[in-house]
């Protein structure tokens, strides 16, 4: 099984492989959710939901629904 | 006369445009509203060398031209219309220096539209401290466009920045890029088809999924045969954009912009680890809340008493100053007392708004969406409801308007739904007045047992909200995508003038806006309560002094039985009546029940009517607060305003969907009638039956 950004531990950084366009809305794109670029989780609430992520330089925060369809290579 | 130059500043969200607006404009701009919709339109004017004047207009925050709501949507259909008074000679996009990146894909889209550009970096004070160091030549001649340096904080680029608008004929129009390399076969067809178009306007058109209003949409109408592409394929070609666009982002930036990782700290990341931690983020926004609502009681209790007693002394002095007669009663006993019920509550409101504006300005208003969006989650909300939710506090209206960010239409229509629950500053009145009746003024540890009351009514709404949801996500039936994106911007020190500005327009807006029905409802309540019909009402002398013959009662005692026995049988005393049947187990009697009605309009009237109808008849320079606390029960005895009909009242406000304004928003958000009227009949009925059960109990 491939890994996604919702595998990603506190303070583990790993960089985007694929997005399934279907499921990640256009926005994420816009702000730099995209293949090649690398993304941190920097905080999660409880139960890991939702996740507080810097990717590409920008902190934003989405839910583990939406995370578990970015696939990455985690560093 | 020379014509004015028009100017969109347009930018993606917290990249502190709103502060290039303040100070391009500052105090000459004004609020309105885009025609036909509730989306807060911001225009200015600014005063450019040799007399020339541009004409600003500060379009809401989006991250690209592909419109996701109804407040980028404006944007767009401003950008694609050049019919339009308003479209731009000249376009200036605000970036944040931090994010450059993500701010320059916006750009090049705008560049894409040919309009003249000009690119502001604002914030670039942070430069040195995130250790980045700018090209600028370099990036004017990749982007083809002029670079503003400035920082609103402190205080430079402004000049610079307005001489380039002065200058916007010299700008060039080339696009930076060329877009339509990711599907050259496709672009090749619409270029053929639209030879007179420019291709980037009909791509953007094809690609929105919101619909366009009166754009010169009919001269490109015949796109729509051109939608031969399904909608997962245009959303694939719009990814591949994006991937294009930031290639050329990337590539620009590389030589462009200079990130010296080892100078540049991050206090964002320190900070978030504490204030969006899983236990410590939750105790320090419960703390934050608290410390507001203490605030607001203790900080206005001074400016309001003053205000108080002025409109006091400002009745008793028009009464004597004036010739006697019907004017003058209208406005010693109608008109004055009615404004004094408004004015008497600015202090608060202010006090709100100014704290609501410091969390959004701060950044903090973020964190509370992602600490709170698993938790909403479970009653059907988003985490972006909060914002909604707190803003509900100041009003029902801008905070209903502020649900368009919420991505999931379920979510957000029952967020609409439940919004009116939150304790609203116009019941702020109602609930200061009938607290400083009914508890005392006490304190426990610091903590006063009024504001703790008022905070008690604050969760009590909060609590109604989510109850309320909770039961909505079971029944309602709607299907929708969740999606959720918020972005985690710098935390910044809020600057005094964006704090100002908006506290002063807020009130503004409140104070013309509810003072002109209660100036009016005022009114109506004196006349009404001023005539009556029948010899009960015009022959009141006569039957007080047959009543009273033989009890030596002084004359002063005479005026007040004939006032009383004036006011009952006045038209607005047989309402009062009529209607006391229904009230009287909640603990009120007909005057409170003539508040109760005309506060269906809008609930700070109610201070205001109980003002009408007490002031008249009196010319005893008193308060309000100190003639309703004399007031007796007429059945039980006792104050009428003792502890359970005070807890009644404040239940019954808490709930009653009250405010005609908040109504006529809900039909327009939600673009349907069953909407507001179910609000309003099971809020109301609702209300009722609290308020019962607690007379009942407590009494």
């Amino acid at each position: 099984m491939e890994a996604t950004v919702a595998h990603l531990k506190k303070g583990q950084r790993g960089i985007i492989t694929d997005v399934s366009s279907i499921y990640i809305p256009l926005k994420l794109l816009e702000m730099g959710c995209l293949p090649g670029n690398f993304v941190e989780l920097v905080q999660v609430a409880y139960f890991s939901d939702p996740m507080y992520l810097n990717i590409n330089g920008t902190h934003l925060a989405i839910r583990k629904e939406t995370a578990s369809h970015i696939l990455i290579d985690i560093l | 006369m020379s014509k004015q130059i028009n100017v969109a500043l347009i930018g993606n969200p917290n990249t502190g445009k709103t502060s290039v607006f303040n100070a391009l404009t500052g105090l000459n701009q004004k609020v309105g509203n885009y025609p036909g919709i509730t989306v807060e339109k911001k225009e200015g004017i600014c005063k450019l060398s040799r007399g020339v004047k541009a004409h600003i207009i500060d379009l809401p925050g989006t991250y690209s031209l592909n419109a996701s709501s109804l407040d980028e949507n404006v944007v767009i259909e401003l950008l694609l219309n050049k019919n339009d008074k308003d479209f731009p000679d000249v376009a200036v996009v605000v970036s944040d220096v931090e994010n450059l990146k993500r701010n320059l894909l916006l750009f090049t889209q705008i560049k894409d539209l040919e309009i003249p550009s000009i690119l502001v970096i604002n914030m670039a004070d942070r430069m040195r401290y995130k250790g980045i160091s700018l090209d600028i030549p370099y990036l004017e001649k990749q982007l083809n466009t002029k670079i503003a340096l400035v920082s609103t904080r402190k205080n430079y680029g402004i000049d610079e920045l307005k001489e380039l608008i002065s200058n916007y004929r010299e700008l060039s129009t080339v696009p930076c890029m060329n877009a339509s390399e990711i599907d050259k076969d496709y672009f090749d067809g619409l270029r053929k088809a639209f030879p007179d178009q420019l291709l980037y306007k009909l791509w953007l058109v094809i690609t929105q999924d919101v619909n366009f209003g009166k754009t010169d949409r009919n001269e490109i109408e015949a796109v729509a045969d051109f939608k031969t592409k399904s909608r997962a394929d245009l959303k694939r070609l719009q990814q591949k954009e994006t991937i294009k666009r930031y290639q050329f982002i990337n590539e620009t930036l590389k030589k462009g912009q200079i990130i010296d990782l080892s100078t540049a700290k991050d206090l964002r990341i320190k900070l978030d680890l504490i204030l969006t931690h899983k236990v410590w983020g939750y105790v320090i926004f419960f703390f934050i809340l608290l410390t507001i609502f203490q605030a607001i009681y203790d900080w206005s209790s001074v400016p309001m008493d003053f205000i108080d007693s002025t409109f006091a002394s400002l009745s008793e002095w028009t009464k004597n100053a004036l010739p006697a007669g019907t004017f003058t009663n209208l406005l010693a006993e109608g008109i004055i007392p009615g404004l004094g019920g408004i004015v008497i509550f600015i202090p608060q409101i202010a006090f709100l708004f100014l704290f609501i504006s410091i969390l959004e300005e701060t950044g903090y208003m973020s964190r509370v969406v992602f600490l709170m969006d698993r938790g909403m989650r479970r009653f059907g909300l988003s985490g972006k409801s909060v914002v909604p939710l707190i803003s509900g506090t100041a009003c029902a209206i801008p905070a209903i308007m502020a649900t368009r960010n919420i991505e999931s239409w379920k979510e957000r229509l029952i967020t609409i739904l439940v919004t009116p629950f939150t304790t609203c500053s116009a019941r702020l009145p109602v609930y200061l007045i009938i607290i400083s009746l009914v508890i005392p003024d006490k304190r426990f540890f610091g903590l006063g047992y009024q504001a703790m009351t008022l905070m008690l009514l604050y969760l009590i709404g909060f609590g109604a909200a989510l109850g309320s949801a909770m039961i909505l996500n079971k029944i309602l039936k709607i299907r929708s995508k969740t999606f959720f994106v918020v972005e985690m911007p710098n935390y910044k020190l809020p600057l005094l003038k964006n704090v100002a500005l908006t506290v002063i327009e807020k009130t503004k807006a409140f104070v013309f806006g509810a003072g002109k029905i209660i100036l009016a409802i005022s009114i109506i309540l004196w006349f009404l309560a001023s005539y009556g019909p029948g010899d009960e009402f015009n022959k009141a002398e006569e039957i007080v002094t047959t009543e009273f013959a033989n009890q030596n009662l002084s004359e002063d005692e005479i005026e007040q039985h004939v006032a009383s026995q004036k006011l009952e049988h006045s038209f607005l005393g047989i309402t009062g009546h009529a209607i006391e049947p229904a009230i009287r187990p909640l603990g009120y009697d007909w005057k409170i029940g003539i508040a109760l009605v005309s506060s269906f309009a809008a609930r700070e009237v109610f201070v205001g009517t109980l003002a009408t109808i007490y002031s008249v008849g009196s010319d005893d320079e008193e308060t309000i607060k100190n003639r309703m606390a004399g007031e007796v029960n007429p059945i039980l005895g006792g104050p009428l305003f003792n502890f359970a009909s005070g807890i009644s009242l404040l239940l019954f406000y808490a709930f009653a969907m009250q405010c005609m304004s908040t109504l006529a928003i809900v039909q327009r958000e939600t673009n349907s009638w069953k909407w507001p009227i179910l609000q309003l009949v099971i809020m109301s009925a609702f209300a009722y039956i609290i308020a019962l059960i607690a007379f009942q109990v407590l009494k």
